[in-house]
């Protein structure tokens, strides 16, 4: 029991370090809270289904295709959507959540309400500890590493990275040295969108396919972007993983776990901001005024 | 006697001549309350009568959510979890001690008191999208338990087969409307004394209202214990409406749609997502009812939304307030836009004076 309680609970946090990294990632660069970030993974999920199971592409370019396709998608909503309404705080908010819904009305109408199965990657498996493996949940362990270094150069090693941290760090500051914020908001939505893509690819054989399938991520990303504390990567990252194994411990220990891991999970957070308000890293930074 | 009849009577049209019908918006919330009040005896159709039923029981909770969220910059992503209390309570007392819905109706409004002093205090330490982020974690804490205990709650199902308030459709339609218009005036009333002025003090900026002597730790709590509780009044008539209390009181979708209410309404003004709910409530309701695009209801819903955002991107009501009144540039009374001077101080509007002097605030 051991032995699954830390193997699930590595790749389940591996897959909420995806989407959380991408949601603090906008948060900080812009200040939105993107209730819609999750809404994207299920997109490509069923972008991946419909081009996998029913275009009969390939698995990596079925994969490529709905990263990509999905990507673009969520800049054109920002463009037409939040841009026009950014100043307007309350109206931000809603907007993302009006855009969940119309993603999952879309997906609903055109496929259906119920579960959607789409074949594994790779079959097979590797005992490892003395339980095994299978090489999807493997995949998920590897793409998740993969893109967290990926976005960890991004940030830390290119010319935009810098404008992204400069931006997230005082966005009128990192408009008065030159930078078009505009812009670096928009390429953060992207960057933060093909993590959440990716998510949703890699997860879909192992997870069913369906068009609810937005919520219960949602909220546990959303408890652990709190937990870290909002805006902080490597919070977002920590606690993940944080997550990951305490809803593993519940499902695996505790009678009536798997209704329970959910609450506990949440419960965890609500603890962690009782005792500090501002999250694990998170700073606690002085109110605008 | 019948001359002190007369002076009421020429005193009421008075109030109503300088007070009521001086302004736009003022006249269409009387004309609002007029038709809530006629419309079953003109018009007593039982779906019509549910369907208002339904829209003044969530109206009661979208009014609750903007004290919070609107006024004291209190945004609850877990609303539903007061909604819910005052379901589940109420609906527990009534079936488990047998005891009257009008008594356990206000049980459960007590228990959804209760519950806002618990969650304002756990949360009084948290600001802005904190906050709301770990808000949305209680209803959901409060689901799996329900889940993981079904004998006590019923699980998936709820707890039905609780005993209605009244019998007739026409009975329950009053109960609801007159709950709904005495509680959102209520509402309004507070929000629009001085406690509603230190509340928006502390939106606005909570160091700097504290700094001025308000004890703001005592007006959160107040706020989050007071909206708790006429939310879960109105979770209670909802499940006694419904005569059931199930999951779905407590789930992020409601937490979601009060939301979307109070923003699309316009934030702090009570009357704001009351009209929201009268209009967006009975629109997916209608548009539910045609067989050909009524699975679309909740899309065209969400469109509708985002839509209307775009061009009122400070909710509905501020838009068309806008549209039909202006403020006075001297004394800021607000005029009906057909007024060519202030009807209090006589300054002079929009024609004679500039954008540059209304700015200033004065000549």
């Amino acid at each position: 029991m051991l032995q699954d309680i830390l193997v699930t609970g590595l790749v389940n946090g591996g897959v909420y370090a995806l989407l959380a990294i991408g949601f603090s990632l906008i948060f900080g660069v812009a200040r939105i809270v993107n209730i819609a970030h999750t809404a994207f993974y299920m997109l490509a999920a069923y972008c991946f289904y419909a081009l996998l199971v029913k275009g009969g592409l390939g698995f990596l370019l079925s994969a490529l295709i709905s990263v990509t396709a999905v990507t673009l998608l969520s800049v054109v909503c920002y463009r037409l959507v939040i841009e026009p309404v950014r100043e307007h705080e309350a109206a931000v908010l809603i907007a993302t959540i009006a855009l969940a819904l119309v993603f999952q009305e879309l997906m609903l109408f055109s496929f259906g309400g119920h579960y959607l199965g789409i074949p594994s990657t790779l079959e097979g498996g590797v005992r490892f500890l003395g339980v095994s493996i299978p090489y999807q949940r493997l995949l998920i362990l590897v793409v998740a590493a993969a893109m967290l270094i990926l976005v960890w150069f991004v940030l830390y090693r290119t010319r935009l990275g810098l404008a992204i941290r400069a931006t997230a760090n005082d966005l009128e500051v990192a408009n008065l040295m030159g930078m078009n914020v505009n812009r670096v908001a928009m390429l953060s939505v992207a960057l933060s969108v093909v993590l959440a893509a990716v998510a949703g690819v890699v997860v879909a054989p192992v997870f069913v396919v369906d068009p609810f399938m937005w919520l219960a991520p949602l909220v546990t990303m959303l408890a652990i972007v709190v937990l870290g504390g909002l805006g902080s990567l490597k919070g977002s990252l920590i606690g993940a993983l944080i997550i990951g194994y305490v809803e593993a411990i519940t499902v695996f220990a505790v009678p009536a776990g798997a209704y329970l891991k959910g609450a506990v999970a949440l419960l965890i957070m609500v603890i962690v901001l009782l005792a500090r308000p501002e999250g694990l890293f998170g700073v606690a930074f002085e109110e605008e005024r | 006697m019948h001359g002190s009849f007369t002076y009421l009577l020429r005193r009421g049209w008075a109030e109503l001549r300088n007070e009521v019908f001086v302004l736009p918006s003022r006249t269409l919330v009387l004309l609002w309350v007029l038709a809530l009040l006629a419309l079953p005896l003109v018009y007593g159709d039982p779906y019509v009568l549910r369907i208002l039923t339904m829209t003044c029981i969530f109206a009661i909770f979208a009014a609750s959510w903007d004290l919070l969220a609107g006024y004291t910059g209190q945004v609850n992503f877990g609303h539903a979890l007061f909604f819910g209390a005052g379901a589940y309570a109420s609906a527990l007392l009534s079936l488990k001690l047998g005891l009257s819905p009008w008594l356990t109706i206000w049980a459960g409004a007590a228990v959804a008191l209760v519950f806002g002093f618990v969650v304002g205090y756990l949360c009084l330490r948290l600001r802005g999208s904190y906050l709301s982020l770990a808000t949305l974690a209680f209803p959901l804490i409060a689901l799996g338990l329900l889940f993981a205990f079904p004998d006590f709650s019923g699980g998936e199902l709820g707890i039905s087969g609780l005993r209605r308030l009244a019998l007739t459709p026409t009975g329950n339609y009053y109960l609801a409307a007159l709950s709904m218009l005495a509680i959102v005036f209520a509402l309004w009333a507070l929000a629009d004394s001085k406690f509603g002025i230190v509340l928006h003090a502390i939106r606005d900026d909570e160091v700097a209202a504290r700094a001025s002597g308000i004890n703001t730790l005592r007006y959160k709590l107040i706020v989050f214990a007071i909206a708790g509780a006429a939310a879960g009044f109105s979770g209670a008539l909802f499940a006694h409406y419904l005569r059931v209390a199930g999951p779905s009181t407590l789930e992020v979708a409601l937490s979601f749609q009060v939301v979307i209410w109070g923003i699309f309404g316009g934030l702090a003004t009570i009357y704001g997502p009351v009209a929201a709910v009268f209009i967006l409530y009975p629109l997916t309701e209608w548009l539910g009812s045609f067989r050909t695009f009524g699975e679309l209801r909740l899309l065209i819903f969400a469109l509708i939304v985002l839509v209307v955002l775009l061009f009122m991107p400070r909710g509905l009501t501020p838009w068309v307030r806008d549209k039909i009144e202006m403020q006075c540039p001297r004394c800021k009374q607000r005029n009906a836009f057909w007024n060519k001077v202030c009807r209090l101080c006589g300054a002079g509007l929009e024609s004679q004076v500039s954008r540059a002097q209304r700015l200033v605030g004065h000549q």
